[in-house]
């Protein structure tokens, strides 16, 4: 790493890292229901919102109405955004005229937006109109969002509270979270974005003349639209000339803002954030990067602000800053390598010295690349700048092994830290036992009840991605759209499905995702990988709520400690490599081996 | 002595190693998840080898049978294991047996010893009978002594051979059925019918009959079932990966059978899921090797996590029995004087205390002993009226008691206490000791000084609890000033003085509402309601039948300090758990290594770049890291029956250790060791 891109890292890190704390803070104020700034100016709006809902926001739930609001809170985003789907032919805002989006996709992109995982089958520009991009999915981004933090905070309420069954209410939480964190942040960052060039119109697309006319050769199609062939077999082709470009439109800035800050990642457009109208210039690039980690890093230091003990908060903080930086180093290290398949054909051809560029934007280079993919799929986030198809395998892996590390490393908005404090409850109760003592975690007794929880909720991801994999390797529907064979293939079926069942939703193309196969089997991952495992959090939060604290001793283990860290570490990682080593066996690892010479 | 020893250890050893097989029934494999796999394994790899004999075998029949012949060795190695821990509480239970014998009893009608007695067999005796039990006779049920004092023999249950005393009245009561009296008599009143004694509760508890399994073990359950069944799926889907990936590179023959049971065995944690079972007999048996009888696993368990110890002061913090240290002479009566009156006035009184007044009168003033029957004395023995006790002789009268216990005597006799009396009180209060005042006639003479004698290494002890996060908590019936001195004496965190069996009650109530685990010892009936409120409740065998049916373990040597070494067994059984667990999670690593270029090298070859270890052949790797699988269990059973040792460090110093030798040792070790076969089967050419 050469000094300048040291230094932008550095950057990039240090300002996150100081956000962290104010951040952290007035989202704990939000969320303990005291008063703030926004509280002050907004208070109006929240109370109005509570009457017409009839929402009786002193009332507290236990974790089954929760979960059970929860559910169906979800359930009605999934039909809402459905129905504007099928219906896009006759609701307005649709310049291009799109038809009704089809029955599989629509239920992907339903599944996907509800649950926070913005995997998208479709190209924006060429499936939806603006009035579904909008009313549909812009507005997921923020309730899928707002859902995650609730039931983090469920959990937070039954980590803290004792001998009680009530966490809170599940509809003030979520009002409390779009009207004070949500929506006050986008604004502010969709504003930002608009200053360095998204754009933000609902002007049809623009018909723009090309500087030069472009000729390209397009295969002659019969009537009933397949290739016509000459007497000799060979495809007929006939030359086009391209004088003529279209320019997509639309209100993109409102919805990137809240892509990157709710870890939703779903793009406006079809290449997401390295398209120029979502991510015009480097400084824009920084302000995406940094809305990618800033809430899930935020909300470490607001659990140990709620449940009393900062140290805590700071400890989950350093953890995962612990695994994140250096995988952040060790892909962009892969990528500054050139590609060995390159090297070896063209060794009379001067390369550039900047290393795989293939798929990245030069406006974002290297390093920003390798930032932007490693956070992106260390949280939830999803979003991409760069086509991560192109990286080299290690490069690839890394994201592919984030996302399987089952979202706990920064991790969606709220959901990577509850499922971290599931790893830590499984730390917990094993380090527990090898001091000697029935494990406890702030003071709270852990169980069977609560191993059983966790044990579903670790159980549940793997089963989904190597299940679902496996059936897409076996059938012929699943292999037909794979681009590349072998390994590389292989790695790109386990990419998607880990992409959709840890709900981040990051592509790693080469997969033609958009046939029913893979959108349907896809949306019950997605819907497993979100709901099943939520559930067993908020029962664990219901049981833990109604348990005993006990009193810290010297002979109860410290879990803010460095030594506690470095085990949670190890459980993390070695539960990831554990469960996944053969299958990576068989996708990028082989694929480095073989693409390194070593046959 | 040495020859027999063998000859127990080989037939022992034999009877393990039957019952290894025998456990091998699906009854049996079904109770035990991670183990119950790997028989279906066995089973597969089995049918496998059949199949494979008649020619049509997915691999070489050689192959198949090595692995299924190891797989049914690591069931067999985890039965040998649980059967070496049961081992020891059979071997325990048939010496109680022995004891258990059919005998003759003396049954009485009355609490007379001279009344003539019917003779019936023991099954017979019920509760409520009274019997009488002479020199040399059996004890034959438990009961309580109701007239008369014996020595008898309890090595049958304790294992100790010194006799102890049994007598009426008191705590020192209840005599167990099976021990024998060796001097004078005893009547006793049978408290527990045939077949419901202590003796037949022992014996079922020390078979592991009645073992369930504890709160903690079903939680390790549940996290080694979801490991099981994460690995399974590992396994069975890499058939579907390993048909693609031969599928796309057109080489190679798909993944086998047999090769993935083996992987599969290899990944699940074998390690602990053999070995827990015999962990948790063997904590129940190092409670019984130390002489606790534990009624339950549980309460082992909660030990482990025991926050606070009540801990009553005679007997646990001090030596049993309070002694005179001084005489304290007031006015005008000089020391000898003093000790002359105390002397008297204690020689006919049989209780500790009332004898080392004559030891320290003799010892330090050279008073010897007198007849009492040639004084023409009469004695007047401590009753719970008087609360003091004393001579009446021709012309005087000597009383010793308590201060309030005295000044009441002289009051009513119409004498003056004078002033300066209760400031000698209070001084000897303030030093931890307890003042006897010893008066003749209305004329207070002086004050004895009564010391009780803090055990030595107890504040070393208390220090160490400390580290180890526990406090603890004296409870004594003295007044708060001396409770105050004796707790600093012995360091103690905290005290409760004056107690009355309420206040210990509402104590434990308490500390529980507040989240703390409460482990207190005790032997009276008065102790039954706070032992049966306490988390973990330690009963002296020498207490009374109540107290022992409130507690949850009963401690046969009745040594209260033992609660200190329960909470250590208690740990024990846990950490030997994790770290087991860690070391059988940690060892996965390795048998990565070994077998998934094994398994996969000749579809993609460059696989063969993880064969780190650089193991001879993809058959030698799997079989060495079946083989090192199921040998790392046997290597471990010392340590699962041993278990780990406990150290009095914090919690996480502990925990730093124990990652570090178990954990990162768990991730070296296989290497090593996976290597080392694979050398010895190139050796001997096996494979």
């Amino acid at each position: 790493m050469s000094g300048n891109e040291i230094l932008q890292l550095v950057i990039y890190l240090a300002v996150l890292f100081c956000l962290v704390k104010p951040l952290g803070s007035y989202i704990a104020t939000i969320y303990e229901g005291r008063s703030n700034f926004m509280v002050r100016v907004l208070g109006p709006l929240e109370r109005w919102t509570y009457k017409i809902c009839h929402i009786r926001s002193e009332q507290e739930m236990n974790w089954k109405e929760y979960a059970i609001s929860m559910l169906l809170f979800n359930l009605m985003g999934f039909i809402a955004v459905y129905l504007i789907q099928r219906l896009q032919g006759i609701l307005p805002l649709n310049p291009q005229h799109f038809p009704a989006v089809n029955p599989d996709l629509a239920f992907n992109t339903a599944t996907s937006f509800i649950a926070n995982t913005n995997w998208q089958a479709y190209g924006g520009e060429n499936t939806l109109s603006y009035f579904t991009q909008m009313a549909a999915l812009t507005v997921q981004n923020f309730l899928s969002a707002a859902t995650g933090i609730s039931i983090l905070m469920a959990l937070i309420r039954g980590i803290r509270r004792c001998e009680t069954t009530a966490l809170g209410n599940f509809w003030v939480d979520i009002v409390r979270g779009i009207l004070y964190l949500f929506l006050p942040l986008s604004i502010l960052l969709s504003l930002l974005l608009v200053s360095q060039g998204v754009i933000q119109n609902f002007k049809p697309y623009q018909s723009v003349s090309l500087i030069q006319a472009e000729q390209y050769q397009d295969p002659q199609l019969d009537e009933t639209g397949q290739q016509m062939k000459d007497a000799k077999g060979d495809l007929i082709f006939r030359t086009k000339t391209l004088i003529e470009q279209q320019i997509p439109m639309g209100p993109a800035a409102s919805q990137v803002a809240i892509k990157q800050l709710g870890t939703n990642g779903g793009g406006f457009f079809n290449v997401n954030s390295a398209h120029p109208f979502e991510n015009p210039t480097p400084l824009s690039n920084f302000f995406e990067m940094l809305a990618i980690l800033l809430m899930p890093a935020a909300l470490c230091y607001t659990y140990g602000v709620m449940v009393r003990k900062n140290r805590q908060g700071w400890a989950i903080l350093v953890t995962m800053s612990i695994i994140l930086i250096p995988l952040i180093c060790t892909t962009f290290i892969a990528e500054k390598q050139t590609n060995p398949a390159i090297e070896k054909i063209a060794q009379d051809i001067i390369l550039p010295d900047g290393g795989n560029m293939e798929g990245k934007e030069t406006r974002f280079g290297i390093l920003n690349s390798s930032i932007w993919a490693t956070a992106t799929t260390a949280t939830g986030n999803g979003s991409v700048n760069a086509m991560l198809d192109s990286f080299l395998p290690v490069g690839g892996l890394i994201p592919l092994w984030l996302m399987d590390l089952a979202e706990v490393i920064f991790g969606g908005v709220g959901s990577g830290l509850y499922q971290m404090i599931i790893f830590i409850l499984i730390t917990v109760f094993v380090s527990g036992l090898m001091v000697g003592r029935t494990p406890e975690y702030m003071g709270k007794k852990i169980e069977a009840f609560e191993m059983k929880m966790a044990a579903v909720a670790i159980f549940v991801m793997p089963l989904t991605v190597l299940l679902c994999t496996a059936i897409a390797v076996l059938s012929s529907a699943g292999l037909s759209a794979l681009a590349n064979p072998g390994a590389h293939g292989f790695s790109e079926i386990l990419y998607a499905f880990s992409s959709m069942t840890n709900n981040n939703g990051s592509a790693f193309a080469g997969l033609n995702s958009n046939i029913s196969f893979y959108t349907t089997l896809g949306g019950f991952a997605i819907l497993i990988g979100r709901y099943w495992i939520a559930i067993a959090i908020l029962a664990i939060a219901g049981s833990l709520a109604g348990k005993k604290t006990i009193p810290a001793s010297s002979g109860t283990l410290p879990t803010d400690s460095i030594t506690f860290g470095f085990v949670l570490i190890g459980v993390i990682l070695i539960m990831g490599a554990l469960i996944f080593f053969p299958a990576f066996a068989l996708g990028p690892i082989v694929e480095q081996f073989m693409l390194a010479g070593h046959l | 002595m040495i020859i027999t020893k063998t000859s127990l250890y080989s037939s022992l050893l034999k009877d393990c190693i039957i019952q290894s097989f025998l456990k091998l029934t699906p009854a049996h494999q079904i109770r035990n998840p991670v183990m119950f796999c790997v028989y279906i394994g066995s089973l597969m790899t089995s049918a496998l080898f059949i199949q494979a004999m008649l020619g049509q075998g997915e691999t070489g029949a050689r192959f198949i049978f090595s692995i299924a012949f190891w797989l049914w060795f690591t069931l067999i190695f985890a039965n040998f294991a649980e059967a070496m821990a049961e081992a020891r509480g059979k071997a325990q239970a048939a010496s109680l047996r022995k004891a258990r014998r059919e005998t003759v009893a003396k049954r009485l009608g009355n609490v007379d010893r001279n009344e003539k007695y019917t003779l019936v067999k023991s099954a017979e005796l019920r509760v409520g009978n009274l019997v009488l039990i002479e020199k040399d006779d059996y004890i034959p049920c438990d009961g309580e002594v109701v007239e008369g004092i014996a020595s008898v023999n309890e090595s049958a249950i304790t294992g100790e051979s010194a006799p102890v005393i049994r007598e009426c009245g008191g705590d020192r009561s209840a005599v167990t059925g099976g021990t024998r009296v060796i001097s004078d008599w005893i009547i006793v009143k049978i408290t527990a019918n045939p077949g419901e004694t202590f003796l037949d509760h022992m014996i079922s508890l020390v078979e592991g009959a009645k073992r369930q399994k504890t709160p903690n073990e079903i939680a390790l359950n549940i996290l080694l079932a979801m490991l099981t069944l994460i690995f399974l799926l590992v396994c069975t889907t890499l058939l579907p990966y390993s048909m693609y990936s031969v599928h796309a590179m057109g080489s190679g023959q798909i993944v086998t059978v047999t090769v993935l049971v083996a992987l599969f065995v290899c990944l699940a944690p074998t390690t602990i899921g053999g070995l827990i079972s015999a962990i948790g007999i063997a904590g129940m048996d190092r409670m019984i090797q130390r002489n606790v009888v534990a009624l339950s696993g549980k309460a082992i368990e909660a030990a482990g996590d025991v926050n606070v110890l009540l801990l009553d002061k005679t007997g646990t913090i001090t030596l049993g029995n309070r002694q005179a240290t001084e005489f304290v002479p007031i006015g005008d009566i000089t020391v000898n004087d003093l000790a002359d009156a105390a002397q008297l006035s204690s020689l006919a009184d049989e209780t500790a205390e009332g004898r080392s007044i004559v030891i320290l009168a003799k010892e330090k003033y050279g008073i010897r002993g007198r007849d009492i029957e040639a004084l023409d004395a009469k004695f007047v023995p401590f009753s719970a009226q008087t609360r003091m006790s004393g001579v009446r002789l021709k012309n005087k009268e000597i009383f010793k008691g308590a201060p309030d216990a005295i000044e009441d005597y002289i009051r009513e006799k119409g004498g003056q206490i004078p002033s300066f009396v209760q400031e000698f009180v209070d001084r000897i209060a303030r030093q931890g000791a307890t003042p006897l005042l010893i008066t003749e006639g209305t004329k207070i003479l002086g004050v004895i000084r009564l010391k009780d004698i803090v055990k030595g290494g107890i504040r070393e002890r208390f220090a160490e609890l400390r580290r180890m996060g526990i406090k603890t908590l004296m409870i004594t019936g003295d007044n708060p000033l001396t409770a105050a001195a004796i707790a600093a004496e012995a360091g103690v965190d905290d005290f409760l003085a004056e107690a009355t069996p309420e206040d210990k009650l509402n104590l434990i109530r308490n500390l529980q509402a507040e989240g703390r685990l409460v482990a207190m010892a005790g032997d009276g009936t008065n102790d039954a309601p706070a032992l049966a409120q306490a988390d973990v409740a330690v009963a002296m065998n020498t207490g009374t039948q109540i107290a022992k049916e409130a507690g949850n373990m009963v401690d046969l040597d009745s040594n209260p300090t033992k609660l200190i070494e329960i909470v250590e067994i208690g740990k024990q059984l846990l950490m030997t758990r994790g770290t087991i667990t860690t070391f059988s999670i940690a060892n996965d690593l390795a048998k990565y290594f070994a077998i998934i270029p094994a398994a996969f090298s000749d579809t993609y070859p460059a696989l063969n770049r993880l064969n780190i270890m650089g193991l001879a052949t993809p058959q030698s790797a799997i079989l060495s890291a079946i083989i090192f699988n199921a040998l790392i269990i046997i290597c471990l059973i010392p340590l699962a029956l041993f278990g780990v040792k406990y150290r009095h460090v914090t919690a996480l110093k502990l925990l730093r250790t124990n990652i570090l030798l178990y954990g990162m040792g768990g991730i070296i070790v296989p290497f090593l060791g996976i290597k080392l076969v694979d050398l010895i089967l190139q050796e001997i050419g096996w494979v």
